[in-house]
């Protein structure tokens, strides 16, 4: 295709129909290194198209925004058999730590940020972070020892309200 | 692959539009780009823009947002103001660049 101005020629659609009104809500879960990156990485991503975007911080994912942990997520390699490690091995004391150790160096390698910055960046662009009631009564938690970023502590009704039409991913 | 021209000078688009030769691109195709997505180019913009080429260059491919944020110290807040919704994606066509295709 030949065209003669630049008025005839294709544009990206970044705007913004398709994408309007578009909701999406992960629940964290999990409080583990690696249970906690793919949460990150897609909120992100979504953030980056322009998508509305919702953590819930629930349970062990908690870890993820406690201040005294957020710093410090683990990596537990046994009982893990994708690790291909037996779990002999792997259930020696210390392994953990080098378990840690060697995951958060390939995602260091990636330049992808540790969790503490990875949230400022998604507070920054826009993402709404939320913790969830029952867990903060259950661990004694209030805002103070949340991330500043977060919101706000929740109830389940208040997440119903709040996730309504959106697409949202249990992690 | 669609062949424009502008200005006595051909460049090349990919299907979606973004150049696929960062060299075809200058500062006033860059003005014509931003406004058929409706940005006005302040100097501001041309900085992120001239960091995004100039990375590219050198590490032969687009920086991401992240990237842009890290290496280029621009502030994730700001990209978003300077372009809207979907910064990585705007800035690489503004810039003359495929866009990235790092996660983070």
């Amino acid at each position: 295709m030949t065209a003669t101005d630049l008025g005839t020629a294709p544009v990206p659609s970044f705007d913004d129909e398709d994408e309007g009104g578009r909701k999406l809500v992960l629940i964290c879960s999990k409080g583990s290194l690696d249970m906690a990156y793919p949460a990150l990485v897609l909120a992100n991503a979504a953030l980056g198209e322009g998508i509305e975007v919702h953590i819930f911080f629930t349970f062990w994912g908690f870890e993820i925004i406690n201040k005294k942990t957020m710093g410090d997520l683990k990596f537990v390699a046994m009982g893990n058999p994708a690790t291909h490690m037996p779990n002999a091995v792997m259930g020696l004391p210390g392994m953990t730590a080098v378990a840690t150790r060697m995951m958060r160096k390939q995602i260091a390698e990636l330049d992808v940020p540790e969790v503490p910055e990875f949230l400022d960046i998604i507070h920054e662009s826009g993402g709404h972070l939320w913790a969830c009631r029952m867990s903060a009564d259950m661990n004694r938690l209030t805002e103070g020892d949340l991330y500043d970023g977060v919101e706000g502590i929740i109830s389940a009704t208040d997440f119903m309200e709040l996730s309504q039409g959106a697409q949202i991913i249990f992690i | 692959m669609p062949v424009v021209t502008v200005h006595d000078r051909e460049i090349h688009l990919d299907d979606e539009g973004f150049l696929t030769d960062p060299a075809e691109w200058d500062e006033e195709l860059a003005r014509e780009l931003a406004a058929n997505i409706g940005l006005e180019l302040t100097p501001r913009h041309l900085e992120v823009i001239a960091f995004a080429r100039a990375d590219q260059a050198e590490q032969g491919e687009t920086p991401t947002l992240r990237r842009t944020t890290a290496v280029g110290g621009f502030p994730t807040k700001e990209l978003f103001q300077l372009f809207p919704k979907k910064p990585a994606k705007k800035l690489s066509y503004v810039a003359g660049l495929q866009k990235p295709v790092g996660c983070v």
